[in-house]
């Protein structure tokens, strides 16, 4: 536990130290609001035009117009920036050769590898926190359905521990952080789109593939739906990714 | 202390160390001398338990480096080969970090780092960052890592590397300090450090042990026959000559580092091994009507044990090689 507190302090550090975390949250918060901003004028817009209909105007909601495609923006976001939290994670430690000093501490390594695996979630949760004001000022318009916004932010944590973990993973297998940052996002990108295949496979095909499609479990959690299947798919796919990483360590051990 | 019988290390086909044994006792300090990929670092890299054996073992204060891994760690301090530091830490910082991996008990962490940063003289720049550091003060960065939670063993792979003398001394000078009370591995391939350091030398090469003794006694025991030094104001050519005629010569050569000039020549003699030269020298070059300017005996040195084992068993493998026999 020592150990991965020592990990994951270092880590943090790291972030905080270097400009790293600040860049990253930096464009995240940048271009986040701009898709918020975005969002909210097309609402202001809508609005503007259904004063005309009554009809229209109670089909438009905070929820489906804002909240909703803010989250998926975000994610979009998120999928650009994560690999760039993620290049160093083990790249730089291989490249240093400081991997050969972490590996002979007391230290487990699945506890060097959580260490990193939180100390880089816990810059996602920052990174997210900085848009709850966007949802504050939300509140100034009007009552806001506060399902989609907590299903929207549970689904950005949970596909950034996916991709977290997949970049891990990555960063393990070279010293390279512009590759290991290029095939994370390459990855992800892979991961994001698959269901688009879906609706051209054939329906057992396109069963399997929208089941693997992060964009198709986060769509469920955006609306507020809280399903097991969901949550147990980013769990398990951090959790595999995680494994990989561990075997990889290993591996990098025999090699010595 | 240390327990290493039939150690094998293959990297793919290529075998990086080959049944090797040796034992350690508490409180030696021990050279590992080889040249660059004789498998040195490998060796260490095993006992410090950052890579496990193909087969064989290495018993580590009589823990196993496979199944007791951790337990290890905790009891060896680890200086890997460059140093390798986290160059955006400050040196405190990062001291700090090597405390908490190493499981040093919170309130003891701060002693502890003071501690180690005067036995490494690094006390007045802690505040700084690693990465400003000159290669010397880096360097007792990475030792005081490795002597952070007091182990009782130190590994350290070529702890002098890219040093200037006067640090080489510096540090070597520490080893010897924190040798007292704990046993220590280095491996180094400059031979001075070995016969000034260390109590025992394991001369490795090509991944096997060739020999294995206190420096004093492998010099003895595999040294070249002894050599005579002369300086004479002769002709040069003719006092090759006559000397290599001398009895119980074997070979003559200028020695490189004396200056020749002003028709003084000088020449290393070498004799039979248990010949001692010097009167017959001195008496036939005088006889001969030269001015027998300088003569002294050479000591034999550790390098040239340490080539004469390297190169042998370099003949050795090209002479197996040579008649078809395959060579691991």
């Amino acid at each position: 536990m020592r150990g991965f507190y020592a990990i994951f302090h270092k880590e943090l550090a790291n972030f905080f130290v270097s400009p790293i975390a600040y860049a990253v949250i930096g464009c995240f918060l940048l271009v986040s609001g701009f898709f918020f901003w975005a969002n909210v004028s097309f609402l202001s817009l809508l609005s503007l035009q259904a004063s005309a209909s009554p009809m229209f105007a109670e089909r438009i909601n905070m929820t489906d117009v804002v909240v909703r495609p803010f989250a998926q923006n975000m994610g979009i976001v998120l999928l650009f920036v994560l690999p760039l939290l993620t290049m160093r994670l083990f790249s730089e430690e291989k490249r240093s050769g400081c991997i050969e000093l972490l590996l002979t501490y007391p230290i487990s390594d699945v506890a060097v590898m959580l260490g990193k695996f939180v100390a880089s979630l816990l810059v996602v949760v920052i990174m997210l926190a900085g848009t709850v004001p966007s949802f504050l000022l939300l509140l100034g318009l009007g009552s806001l359905d506060w399902g989609p916004v907590i299903g929207g932010y549970l689904s950005l944590l949970l596909m950034g521990g996916a991709f977290i973990s997949l970049g891990l993973f990555i960063s393990s297998l070279t010293e390279n952080q512009i590759i290991s940052a290029a095939i994370s996002f390459v990855l992800a990108l892979l991961f994001w789109i698959l269901s688009w295949s879906s609706s051209f496979t054939g329906a057992q095909l396109g069963y399997i593939i929208s089941q693997l499609s992060i964009l198709e479990h986060m769509d469920s959690l955006n609306k507020g739906v809280l399903a097991l299947s969901d949550v147990s798919f980013f769990v398990l796919f951090t959790a595999f990714f995680l494994f990989l990483t561990m075997r990889s360590l290993e591996t990098h051990r025999w090699r010595g | 202390m240390i327990e290493v019988q039939g150690l094998t290390k293959n990297y793919g086909r290529l075998a990086a160390i080959k049944d090797v044994n040796f034992r350690v006792e508490s409180g030696e300090i021990v050279g590992f001398l080889g040249p660059n990929g004789a498998g040195k670092t490998t060796t260490m890299r095993i006992l410090t338990c950052f890579s496990p054996p193909t087969s064989g073992t290495a018993l580590v204060l009589g823990m196993d480096v496979r199944k007791d891994s951790l337990e290890i760690r905790r009891k060896v301090g680890y200086l890997p080969e460059n140093a390798p530091l986290y160059g955006w830490m400050r040196v405190k910082g990062y001291l700090e970090f090597v405390a908490r991996a190493k499981a040093v008990p919170s309130n003891q962490v701060s002693p502890e780092i003071e501690r180690v940063a005067q036995a490494v003289g690094i006390s007045h720049v802690m505040g700084q960052v690693i990465r400003s550091l000159s290669k010397g003060y880096r360097q007792r960065v990475a030792l005081a890592q490795a002597l952070i939670a007091d182990p009782p063993l130190l590994v350290l792979d070529e702890p002098t590397i890219g040093l200037d003398p006067k640090q080489i001394r510096e540090i070597r000078q520490m080893i010897k300090g924190f040798a007292r009370n704990r046993t220590v591995i280095l491996s180094t391939h400059i031979l001075p450090e070995v016969s000034q350091v260390c109590d025992r030398v394991i001369i490795i090469n090509k991944g096997s042990i060739v020999a294995e003794d206190s420096p004093s006694t492998l010099t003895q025991r595999h040294g070249k026959s002894p050599r005579v030094e002369v300086l004479v104001r002769a002709p040069a050519q003719e006092l090759m000559s006559f000397l290599s005629n001398l009895e119980g010569v074997t070979s003559v050569h200028p020695p490189s580092r004396l200056p020749q000039h002003d028709g003084i020549v000088g020449a290393a003699i070498e004799s039979k091994r248990g010949a001692d030269l010097r009167a017959l020298v001195a008496r036939s070059v005088v006889e001969k009507g030269w001015d027998l300017l300088e003569l002294k005996t050479l000591d034999v040195s550790l390098e040239d044990v340490f080539i004469d084992l390297v190169t042998e068993e370099n003949d050795d493998r090209a002479a197996q090689e040579a008649r078809g026999e395959t060579v691991i």
